[in-house]
């Protein structure tokens, strides 16, 4: 029966799409409109072919469809980082979840876009919160922005939870929109994640110590692999710890050109991961970094953008003692890029990242740089500025018109674009609500109802 | 396992300790036979300890309250909490009670200080009926996971006080969200996990300084996935639906009888005296109405299940929580007089809860004597419960509810206060209730508003602007971060 109504909604979400609206000349006129990285008031936002055409403050051009936003804010679609959406349906149901993969033959191998569900029901929810792009990342110790296992479901005791890979390396990320269709990828293998931290050194054995000696190992492994392939394929070079496959996957990581997602929390461990990474030549983004606050200018100056939820701000493990509500604020003062994320892994919880926005501010951060940390930074971080997660020429044509603002919980996201085609305003938590409006007491059960 | 078993009788001894000392002071006789009489005056006492009526409050609270001062909170926008908004309100505390609520002409009364709240709001002091503050405290390590006694489906004789670690800095980061009240709760691993107590949240060295005095003990017990799950992996029952409502109801027989045994011996007082049984007196207190049942219920047919079955056995049940689905139910709910107590933003963590829907209290709340309430379940989300019931107000706005903020404030207050059985006492700004009352920077139903101030009782518990008034538990003190400001915010609250 539940199987038959899941199917159902997504039927549903799908019907309601309007994919003809992507050639439309369309006008949205009259609001405050939230560019990314400034603010025009009673501005004008042209699209057309699923791109931006213009911004600014004129007058609609001749034969667009005009969108009135009069007394609304238009922003970008927002951007979850860290995220699981279209990865994971149902967290508890293993087999519903390809975010998580136990082989440590296929670690940093692992490549989450080949089990992206477009039909997931947590899409369109996630979308009603304004989201429309995402960074899917593999499950790792750690995701989710911390927290409590909540309602016992993790009972184990493990606190700030994760999924405890059995490689160094997670898998790769990839970066996703969350229109309607079929194909939701925009491009694969964008990074690749690795724990640290006390998640780190479970997997070298129990210390800290123990990782760092075994990565810099690995990327030495790395290195020889890249140096000798043809030694390598007639099994001429000497035996290396990993896979073909993973030794393949982290050339690019020990280049330097695909950036590591570092998950680290402890003040002292990111001071380890900086140096690391000088030493390395690996280009890193930290990911957590409760205690980033305390050595901010370090990361300044090491020009290492982080992930961060700013309402983490308690010590769920001894590695976040110094957690606070300001670190969002003192990040952003010393020059750090910040994105971001939304709550629990960023799945069924992405729409709370706007919430997480507004609260950076209510301990604070400039208003500007919270909008800026769900819209640009993520496509700054992830090497894709200018393609989306701002209102500017050019820009894939992810808008979003508000109530009012967007990092309010009064404010709701009216209506969506994603590429272009405005996106149905509902999802099947819509259709729940729907059916039970009025009780659901009727002479026909609800099951009647649409 | 060893490690766990040794705390507990470590825990036992200390508590055997303090009931001596209270004995010498206290007002029962200092032998430790003198049991206070219960009707039959001529039969002898039990041995001390062996009559639960004897000493029904054998852990009984300290709290005194902070030191207050007599106020009269002038010019902000005050939510009563009981349905009303009073624009530029006067609220009057005095000795930490609410002696007046109302508009501008309000008169102050001597000797009152005055406190400006123009172009503030003014709402009764939060309360989050589901938290695990102190018995899953920060740091979530393991030593100090205390919050699940998981170890058989029926383990309604644990009381989670005796597991609450008062130093959990979780209890001053809620204070500091508006948090003046909450019940602590054992986990739902088990049917009956325990015995909850509800705390006033304020810093202290013992639970039983927090305990709220004459506040009803509630009795956790969970549906569905958790216990099936737990018990089901051992091989054991409960390991389906099925046996989770054969363990409901196996349990209640022993406790019908037990009391029936109890009942009889006092009134005839013949024979042996039946042997006090810690799981079924709690049970018999659910029985009698004097422990209150929170139910973790997450589907509506489960909740159905469980209201046939509190009626086969002549007992209530005060609230659902967790209860996802209750807006399936929502008239039936308010028929019965049971509280649900939702999240607003939680879904799909696990099959029970893929029927989520954010309108869930809009739609709970919209029946005539309803109860709808917003609750945490965590550390975090405590801090924010009034964005949680906006989010909340927000999603039944949509789908064209007509629902003022003044009515979902109490959400968070009034109602929470009637699902623990304290209403008489708190969640409104109503005369003579605690004066628990919150000044905000600004709207509570706004992202970026603030907790000014925080008074529990009248006396001042936080303040935003006053280091003073922001306490630190033992835990916090000289840890990374200790006394280091954060982009110009010196450490309080965190």
């Amino acid at each position: 029966m539940r199987l038959k109504s899941l199917i159902l909604g997504a039927a549903c979400a799908l019907a309601f799409s309007a994919p003809a609206m992507a050639q439309q000349l369309t006008a949205i006129t009259g609001g405050r409109v939230l560019t990314g990285t400034s603010v025009i008031e009673n501005g004008t936002v042209v699209i057309r072919d699923g791109r931006v055409v213009s911004v600014g403050t004129g007058a609609a051009p001749s034969g667009a469809t005009v969108i009135d936003a009069r007394g609304k804010v238009v922003s970008p679609g927002l951007v979850a980082v860290d995220s699981g959406l279209g990865g994971s349906e149902i967290s508890s149901v293993g087999g519903s979840d390809d975010l998580r993969n136990g082989a440590n033959t296929i670690s940093a191998s692992f490549d989450v876009s080949y089990g992206l569900d477009p039909w997931s029901i947590t899409l369109p929810v996630a979308r009603l919160g304004g989201i429309t792009r995402a960074v899917v990342v593999p499950n790792h110790p750690g995701g989710g922005g911390g927290g409590h296992a909540h309602d016992d479901s993790d009972f184990a005791g493990v606190g700030h939870g994760g999924f405890q890979s059995p490689s160094l390396f997670a898998g790769q990320a990839a970066v996703i929109h969350l229109a309607a269709g079929t194909d939701i990828l925009v491009k694969p293998r964008v990074a690749m994640v690795a724990p640290f931290g006390e998640a780190g050194a479970g997997v070298a054995g129990g210390a800290r110590g123990a990782q760092f000696v075994q990565f810099k190992e690995t990327l030495a492994e790395v290195r020889l692999y890249a140096r000798n392939k043809a030694a390598y394929d007639r099994a001429g070079l000497r035996d290396l710890s990993l896979s073909r496959a993973d030794l393949e996957a982290l050339i690019p990581v020990a280049n330097g050109q695909m950036p590591l997602i570092v998950t680290v929390r402890r003040a002292a461990d990111i001071l380890q991961v900086l140096r690391l990474a000088r030493e390395e030549g690996v280009k890193i983004i930290l990911d957590g970094a409760e205690e980033g606050w305390l050595v901010a200018d370090q990361i300044a100056a090491a020009d290492v953008p982080v992930l961060l939820n700013p309402i983490s701000n308690l010590p769920g493990s001894l590695e976040t003692r110094a957690a606070r509500m300001q670190n969002a604020a003192a990040l952003d003062a010393a020059g750090v890029t910040i994105a971001i994320k939304g709550n629990e892994g960023s799945i069924h919880r992405a729409r709370e990242t706007r919430y997480n926005a507004g609260n950076a501010v209510s301990h604070g951060l400039p208003y500007e740089a919270a909008i800026e940390a769900i819209t640009v930074n993520p496509a700054r971080i992830f090497g894709m500025a200018g393609q989306f997660g701002e209102l500017r020429p050019g820009a894939a044509a992810d808008v979003v018109v508000w109530s009012g603002d967007p990092l309010e919980p009064l404010t709701i996201a009216e209506r969506i674009w994603v590429n272009g085609q405005e996106q149905a305003p509902t999802s099947r938590q819509f259709l729940l609500r729907d059916r039970y409006a009025q009780g659901g007491e009727g002479a026909m059960p609800p099951a009647y109802g649409r | 396992m060893r490690l766990h078993r040794l705390r507990g009788a470590s825990l036992a001894a200390l508590a055997c300790a303090a009931l001596t000392a209270c004995a010498t002071t206290g007002s029962n006789g200092p032998d430790g036979d003198a049991a206070a009489s219960s009707d039959n005056g001529d039969r002898a006492a039990l041995a001390r300890g062996l009559d639960a009526a004897a000493n029904p409050d054998p852990f009984p609270s300290t709290y005194r309250g902070l030191p207050r001062q007599n106020m009269a909170i002038v010019g902000g926008t005050v939510f009563t909490g009981a349905g009303q908004r009073i624009d530029n309100g006067v609220v009057i505390v005095t000795d930490g009670r609410v002696a007046a609520v109302g508009d501008a002409s309000t008169p102050v009364p001597a000797g009152h200080q005055v406190v400006d709240a123009r172009g503030r709001f003014v709402t009764p002091g939060i309360i989050d009926v589901h938290s695990h503050l102190g018995v899953y405290p920060s740091p979530g390590v393991q030593g100090m996971s205390d919050g699940n006694e998981a170890t058989s489906p029926n383990t309604a004789q644990v009381w989670a006080e005796h597991s609450l670690w008062p130093q959990d800095p979780g209890f001053n980061a809620a204070r500091a969200g508006g948090v003046t009240t909450l019940q602590i709760l054992p986990g739902s691993a088990n049917l009956f996990g325990g015995r909850g107590v509800t705390v006033r949240n304020v810093p202290s060295v013992t639970m039983q300084g927090m305990k709220m005095p004459g506040a009803p003990y509630g009795l956790k017990m969970a549906c569905g996935e958790n216990p099936s799950r737990v018990y089901g992996g051992r091989n054991q029952s409960p390991a389906t639906g099925m046996g989770n409502m054969a363990g409901y109801r196996a349990a209640f027989i022993a406790a019908r009888e037990y009391k029936a045994k109890w009942d009889k011996w006092r009134e005839d007082g013949e024979g042996s005296p039946p042997t006090r049984n810690l799981q079924n007196e709690t049970l018999a207190g659910v029985l009698d109405g004097s422990i209150l049942v929170q139910n973790h219920c997450y589907r509506a047919d489960e909740m159905a299940q469980m209201i046939d079955l509190s009626k086969e056995f002549g007992f209530r049940i005060t609230a659902f929580h967790h209860a996802i689905e209750a807006y399936k139910l929502a008239p039936t709910l308010a028929r019965e007089g049971i509280c649900a107590d939702m999240w607003t933003g939680w879904w799909g963590f696990k099959m029970e809860a893929l029927d989520a829907v954010e309108a869930n209290a809009a739609l709970v709340d919209a029946p005539p004597n309803s109860c709808a309430v917003i609750h945490s379940d965590d550390a975090e989300l405590t801090q924010r419960l009034n964005q949680e019931a906006a989010a909340a107000l927000a999603a039944g706005r949509r789908m064209g509810m007509d629902i003022p903020e003044e009515r979902a404030i109490s959400w968070i207050t009034l109602n929470p206060a009637r699902s623990l059985g304290i209403a008489d006492q708190t969640g409104s700004l109503e005369a003579g209730k605690r004066a628990d009352v919150v000044i905000w920077s600004a709207n509570p139903f706004s992202v970026y508003a603030r907790a000014d101030q925080v008074f529990v009782d009248g006396g001042l518990a936080f303040d935003r602007m006053n280091p003073a008034y922001q306490p630190l538990s033992d835990f916090e003190l000289g840890q990374p971060g200790f006394g280091v400001a954060a982009a110009n915010v010196p450490q309080g609250a965190r």
